[in-house]
């Protein structure tokens, strides 16, 4: 495949362009740095995923792009929505974005929907809120998306209230929630790790469906390679608030660059494989308001070496695919330990 | 019957069922019985509560007055019915009073929190450091006496309950994450306040109301027996309660007769709220 992103040709601006993001939040243990000079770009019909394990800034993220982080946290750096800025919208403009050319997908469906109010109502709410569609009408259209995210007899089921949906029902409900007013941006925040497998897998379905008839760009947060794998155009590896290495999901399968993403795919079971190496990474993640001076992952890392005391930029490993590495430009001088 | 074949675990949930709405039905039926009373006075008493007779004053309990008559001949049963139509009208103003205002400033405090939350709950804390009773006469005091102000004046002293209790019941509801997905949608704070709170919180609201209703029929009472509520000769379970006083020993059944009333009517709310609270609480289902 060529180097360039899907409709990156075009002149059309990105869906979404993360420019240099900061966030730090206050702490009484000091000046937390949960997401920095993160950058990250979505095109319109791509699905874009980001990975990493817990605390690793993929959620700030997301919410920083939703204008949703906590009042106490300070952001700094550009977020674009088709070219549109965001960062400095006043909250009441911001308020007319969300779940209009902005739309959120949480991991866990059942406690996002409210238990007193029937699906229908909830689905149909966005025309509402943002087109002042009467509800006679929001309802009717919301019975149209519950259809078109196959909830078996949605005539039916529309009058139901959430508890007595499935796991994966109440999923599609909340994709269906999402979908109702077509943006152009959809984050969906780890939307499959509640489901099980097979639920799992009908839900990536219909993602992937969305993507197609409806061209939504799609920001898949996850901790689940095998859902990035499986779904992404594009990825982006986080650790500790920052992109450690960024590409297209075949290069990032194939030929990781970083350290970091290497053994994470090493750590990660496969079907068909004997898991006598299956790895797990040692140490932990670092704390966000003690980040070490150099590379992040260095105290972790085994091919650590001189340069890695100071942090490395993105470097150039591929076209189009880039790590967080010096060993991307530099030998080590002395030989360095395997991993296994 | 059918029961019978039922398995056993089915029949435990059915006894157990049962005993749950065992207070309920026991509270509703007092309630309903109030009720009638007070909306079918007209039919269901047998005289005019205000018709003297003064040759018949002090009679003890016959076939033609069953719970006999007072110092002016008039007939007690006629004004012990009566007299639910004001309570009733009484503590359906003031519990609406204390629910309406109570809700509001309880959810407003909890959604916006910091010095609004500080300011409203500060101030409801004072009126509950107030004996209830005190509080009532001193607000009559200030409004003057008359059955409206009464009816505030109760009202006035249910809101710290109310607020407190909405308070609560929002900022559990405030930590949902559907609160947090209404807002990804963009659902203002209006919108939030009254379709994703108000529906969560009304249930523990409208048990307390049950309740409060029970408290409010005899704060009427009392401050009718203090001559702050109902004005003679309209007839109320506390200023009969008062006059009654005054004959204990010649004519029992006039003070007998309106403390039952007063009695099994505040019980039956009780037990309605109870039972409603037992029905609702998740912790006390099977």
């Amino acid at each position: 495949m060529g180097n360039l992103r899907a409709h990156q040709c075009t002149d059309r601006p990105p869906t979404l362009a993360i420019d240099n993001l900061q966030v730090e939040i206050a702490m009484q243990r000091g000046l937390a740095r949960v997401v920095d000079k993160v950058n990250i770009e979505v095109w319109p019909k791509e699905i874009v995923g980001v990975i990493g394990e817990s605390g690793s800034g993929k959620t700030m993220t997301a919410l920083s792009v939703l204008g949703l982080i906590p009042q106490r946290a300070q952001l700094s750096g550009e977020i674009r929505l088709s070219g549109q800025a965001l960062t400095r919208l006043p909250e009441a403009a911001f308020r007319k974005l969300r779940g209009d050319r902005i739309a959120y997908i949480p991991q866990d469906a059942l406690r996002a929907l409210n238990p007193v109010l029937r699906v229908d109502m909830q689905v149909g709410e966005p025309f509402n809120i943002h087109r002042r569609t009467p509800w006679q009408e929001a309802k009717r259209r919301a019975l149209g998306l519950l259809s078109a995210v196959h909830i078996p007899e949605p005539q039916r089921r529309a009058h139901e209230y959430p508890h007595q949906f499935s796991g994966g029902m109440q999923q599609r409900a909340m994709i269906a929630m999402g979908l109702a007013l077509e943006p152009e941006l959809l984050i969906a925040d780890e939307p499959t790790t509640a489901l099980d497998v097979t639920v799992q897998a009908q839900v990536l379905r219909l993602l992937r469906e969305i993507r197609e008839s409806h061209g939504t760009a799609i920001l898949f947060i996850t901790h689940d390679l095998g859902v990035i794998s499986e779904l992404c155009d594009w990825v982006y590896v986080m650790y500790a608030g920052s992109v450690l290495e960024q590409g297209p999901v075949e290069t990032i399968f194939d030929n990781p660059a970083h350290p970091y993403t290497q053994m994470l795919l090493r750590a990660t079971p496969t079907v068909g494989t004997v898991h006598e190496d299956l790895l797990s990474i040692p140490g932990t993640i670092p704390q966000p308001f003690e980040l070490p001076a150099g590379c992040r992952f260095a105290d972790r890392c085994p091919y650590r070496f001189a340069p890695c005391g100071r942090e490395p930029p993105l470097l150039q490993a591929n076209s189009g695919h880039e790590a967080r590495c010096w060993l991307l430009v530099e030998s080590p001088v002395s030989s360095a330990a395997s991993i296994s | 019957m059918t029961a019978v074949v039922d398995s056993g675990s089915s029949r435990h949930r059915r006894r157990f069922n049962w005993r749950r709405w065992l207070l309920l039905l026991i509270g509703g039926g007092l309630v309903s019985i109030v009720l009638l009373c007070a909306i079918f006075a007209e039919l269901i008493a047998p005289f005019s509560p205000y018709d003297l007779d003064v040759s018949n004053m002090l009679q003890g309990p016959s076939t033609g007055h069953w719970l006999g008559t007072d110092e002016v001949g008039r007939d007690e049963l006629s004004r012990v019915i009566y007299a639910a139509r004001i309570s009733i009208e009484v503590a359906l103003v003031a519990v609406g009073v204390g629910l309406l205002g109570g809700t509001i400033i309880g959810i407003l405090a909890a959604y916006f929190g910091g010095w609004i939350d500080l300011i409203l709950m500060r101030f409801m804390e004072l009126l509950f450091s107030f004996p209830a009773i005190l509080l009532a006469v001193i607000l009559m005091a200030s409004l003057g006496t008359s059955m409206l102000n009464a009816m505030i004046a109760i009202g006035i002293i249910f809101i710290p309950g109310f607020s407190r209790l909405a308070r609560a019941a929002t900022n559990d509801v405030l930590r949902q994450q559907y609160i947090d997905a209404a807002r990804v949608i963009g659902m203002s704070d209006g919108r939030i306040l009254t379709r994703e709170i108000l529906p969560n919180v009304v249930t523990p609201l409208l048990v307390e109301a049950a309740v409060a209703f029970a408290y409010a029929v005899l704060l009427e009472s009392a401050l009718s027996f203090l001559g702050l509520g109902a004005q003679p000769p309209e007839p109320s379970w506390g200023n009969m309660l008062s006059t009654g006083r005054g004959f204990m020993a010649q004519a029992p059944w006039l003070g007998i007769a309106p403390g039952m009333a007063m009695f099994l009517c505040v019980l039956g709310f009780n037990l309605v709220g109870d039972g409603l609270r037992d029905v609702f609480d998740p912790h006390l289902r099977d």
